[in-house]
């Protein structure tokens, strides 16, 4: 049986806020709506930055891609700060379990020492590599232009130091501090890790976010994440007896899922938008993944050693499948 | 099965060090000055960024968790706020006057904050330093994001709220906010650290957020308040950061000393005009008031300052220049600036009004030397052209401040008599101010304040002096945004609604 309370019921006066209503009409908006469009200032800006006197304060010109309007970029998730944390929060939750299920059953010591010295070599030096996407998310945040844009890539920021913490984790419990400081020395100045760390350091010079969106979070993650941790971890190292080290990067293997959805609707977005951008975006995927295939092939063949070509190329045809889907060609 | 070898024990501060510091390099395939192109200009030297005392230790996992927690009950009790109709709570309608200048001019400056938080958050070289900015970056959206939501109910009920964000960029009174934040955004990463960080988060946020979300606990205003303890544990990371920011910078070298005490002197002052408004609210705007706003500086700005201030003493600060007028100004302002909102009430997004015998009775207690010398007898004066039927209206255009943007409404700080205008020529153009210290900002950077939008003489400018196009351009609604609170809509609907609520007619 259901029973209706009696409420006092006044009339509203109106449903939502004059900059929601002309986009979407006179009608209740969402959370992500009211948190989200229109909120950075617009107009009459009142100083010019003194750190770079040709940009505006806000300003939509800094990068190549030219948008009508910027708040189109809407991310499928629907973050706002609330269920973005709500979101990371039950994940964290959850590798947390993991962690503890891993030590309280000595599931570590039990790795056999080959998986385990992969493991070490493999994932512990990508806290670096984490540490840079932070930084080039963290740009794009403080220099892209419309909160629907830029409000992900802190979040991104964000996760992206989360993961690089993670990773610091699995290497003091799989190898204590020593862990740690091989894997700075192995960033530094290890052969395998150099074209890598360049590609990094590459992109931690861009200034224009778009590019550094794509140089990041499509070109560099888009073929790391799948291939490290999808290909590498839970299918190799788990087959000979790594389960565990997967257990430590389910949270990495989850959010690349997640995540690759609201940059490919960014990317469909920002391409169906002009001819101009589509080249643009175009020019800079092509660049920057086949930079990053050839920066990962060394660090892949830390753990497939002679396979490591072969799942690189792999890797990079089905990147290129997936962007085909966002209507840019490679 | 190899033996278990026990781990070494980290202690916090080491597994913060391995967590976050310990993630940076130094490049070496580009020069650092490519890598961080704005940190050397302004002139600060920092010799060793691992000096760099981490205010707060706080991994990813851990803020995810405790972030979460404060989301969760934040919603439920907005949306039970919203469910029970608890607008009519609140004392009286007046009180929404607060809320909408902070919805119009405050959540606009969280959203700044997140935006220039995310900047120096990338622009530091220093790892401790870069996180701990980009967790205030990521607080700061909170904040504005959590505010728009605690006051959208208010919008669907009452007026005033409803054009916020055209406000923000188009209105006059808001442009002091507005110009504050981008005087610190275009500034560097360093004195962006000084004005938000340390000015602003530190030395003058207890006199706007206290007053401000007491103020609402006084009004049974749940909705905001609720926003305002949530954000407290957040507030106080901030205030950490901003501390840790200027002692490590007066700690790196000696002479960074005269460049960080010209920016307090300049974001105390700043800072303090903006706070004109919150000054007003206390006095006037609350229905139910928490203290004067005297009572507020002298806990806040006198005890807590001069405390700061004394502390840091030992790096050779000294408190900022414009702290005597200020403690001048105190007993004056909120007359001066209520007076200024009322007779250009037209022109407001939010409702001002005459104050009642018993409010005027308040305020002589609170201001026995100043209000029945000087503000009672115009107070009364006006009441009496009300009366008449020919309300005190000012029509014509104050003369904003080049500077802090505030209309020139203030007297001299030693002659309440005589109104404070200061002039300045540079480069063949007279630019005014109300004040020495806005004077002295202008003077020490005129290039950049010249470029200032002056929000009145583009209404003359661009629309011809045309009031009703100028009302459309900034979204506000003539005769229901605007005017005396008496016989406004906000009125009317407050009064029947409570009645519905609260009898049974």
């Amino acid at each position: 049986m259901q029973i209706d309370l009696r409420t006092v019921s006044i009339q509203p006066l109106r449903q939502t806020f004059d900059h929601l209503a002309r986009r979407f009409g006179d009608k209740p908006a969402s959370r992500y709506q009211e948190g989200s469009y229109d909120i950075q200032a617009a107009e009459n800006l009142h100083y010019k930055p003194t750190w770079d006197p040709d940009q505006e304060l806000y300003d939509a010109k800094i990068t190549k891609i030219v948008m009508q309007d910027w708040y189109a970029l809407k991310d499928p998730r629907q973050f706002y700060y609330s269920t973005y944390t709500l979101a990371r929060a039950r994940q964290q939750d959850a590798t947390e379990s993991n962690f503890s299920f891993v030590e309280s059953r000595g599931l570590a010591d039990m790795l056999p020492p080959a998986v385990r010295e992969t493991a070490l070599k493999l994932l512990v030096p990508l806290r670096h590599a984490a540490w840079g996407a932070n930084q080039n998310n963290t740009l794009i945040c403080g220099y892209g232009y419309s909160t629907i844009f830029t409000q992900p890539c802190m979040y991104h920021a964000m996760d992206n130091l989360g993961i690089a913490q993670y990773l610091s984790r699995l290497g003091l419990l799989l190898g204590d501090t020593e862990a740690l400081d091989d894997a700075k020395a192995a960033w530094l100045e290890g052969s395998a890790w150099q074209p890598l760390r360049r590609y990094v350091e590459d992109t931690l010079v861009l200034r224009d976010p778009f590019e550094a969106f794509v140089a990041q979070n499509v070109a560099l993650d888009g073929l790391l994440y799948p291939l490290v941790y999808a290909r590498i971890v839970d299918d190799t190292l788990s087959a000979q007896g790594g389960s565990a080290v997967a257990m430590l990067t389910q949270f990495m293997t989850d959010w690349f899922d997640e995540t690759r959805k609201w940059v490919d609707a960014v990317l469909k977005v920002a391409a169906a938008e002009s001819d101009n951008n589509r080249a643009v975006l175009q020019d800079w995927i092509r660049a920057w993944s086949t930079r990053a295939a050839s920066a990962l092939l060394p660090v892949v063949e830390i753990a497939l050693g002679a396979q490591a070509d072969d799942a690189v190329g792999e890797q990079l045809a089905d990147f290129r499948a997936r962007i085909q889907k966002t209507g840019i060609t490679l | 099965m190899d033996m278990k070898v026990a781990k070494k024990k980290l202690g916090l501060k080491e597994k913060y060090r391995l967590m976050t510091r310990d993630l940076g390099w130094e490049p070496t395939y580009r020069a650092k000055d490519e890598v961080f192109p704005y940190v050397n200009y302004e002139g600060i030297k920092v010799h060793d960024w691992d000096k760099w005392e981490d205010p707060f230790r706080l991994t990813m996992d851990s803020y995810w968790k405790y972030q979460a927690e404060k989301e969760r009950k934040f919603y439920a009790i907005i949306d039970a706020h919203a469910q029970n109709n608890g607008h009519l709570n609140i004392t009286d309608a007046r009180y929404l006057s607060a809320l909408k200048i902070f919805l119009q001019a405050i959540s606009p400056g969280e959203y700044a904050a997140h935006k220039g938080f995310a900047r120096v958050g990338r622009e530091f070289p220093g790892v401790g330093t870069q996180v701990a900015c980009q967790m205030q970056a990521i607080d700061e959206i909170r904040h504005a994001q959590t505010q728009i939501h605690a006051l959208s109910n208010y919008n669907k009920y009452y007026d005033g709220f409803h054009a916020f964000a055209d406000a923000r960029d188009r209105i006059w009174y808001t442009s002091v906010a507005r110009s504050f934040f981008d005087d610190a955004m275009s500034a560097g990463p360093f004195e962006f650290m000084i004005a938000i960080g340390f000015s602003f988060e530190y030395v003058l946020t207890n006199l706007l957020f206290v007053p401000f979300m007491s103020g609402a606990a006084y009004n049974g205003d749940m909705a905001t308040v609720t926003f305002g303890f949530s954000a407290q544990s957040d507030e106080a990371r901030h205030m950490t950061l901003g501390l840790e920011c200027i002692k490590f910078m007066l700690e790196q070298d000696p002479d960074n000393l005269p460049i960080v005490q010209g920016w307090l002197d300049k974001w105390f002052w700043r800072g303090f005009r903006v706070l004109g408004l919150v000054s007003t609210m206390m006095d006037y705007m609350l229905p139910k008031r928490v203290m004067s706003w005297r009572e507020a500086w002298e806990i806040y700005g006198v005890e807590n300052g001069g405390a700061l201030f004394k502390d840091l003493a030992r790096y050779g600060i000294r408190p900022p220049k414009g702290w005597d007028d200020a403690e001048k100004a105190i007993d004056h302002m909120s007359h001066q600036f209520m007076l200024g909102l009322y007779q250009w009430s037209f022109g407001t997004s939010f409702h001002s009004w005459i104050p009642s015998d018993e409010d005027m009775d308040w305020l002589s207690a609170k201001y026995p030397t100043t209000f029945d010398k000087y503000y009672r007898p115009r107070w009364d004066h006006i009441r009496k052209l009300a009366a008449a039927g020919t309300p005190f209206k000012n029509f014509g255009l104050a003369k904003l401040c080049q500077t802090c943007q505030l209309p020139v409404v203030f007297t001299e700080p030693d002659d309440a008599t005589m109104s404070c205008h200061r002039e300045t020529e540079y480069k063949g153009e007279k630019y005014h101010f109300c004040s020495d210290g806005c004077q002295h900002i202008f003077d020490n950077e005129p290039e950049k304040y010249v470029q200032a939008w002056l929000p009145m003489p583009s209404l003359f400018q661009e629309l011809n002096g045309d009031i009703g196009a100028w009302m459309n351009w900034v979204g506000l609604r003539d005769g229901e945004d605007n005017g005396d609170f008496v016989g406004s809509r906000d009125q009317r609907n407050f009064d029947q609604w409570r009645g519905m609520a609260t009898s049974n007619l």
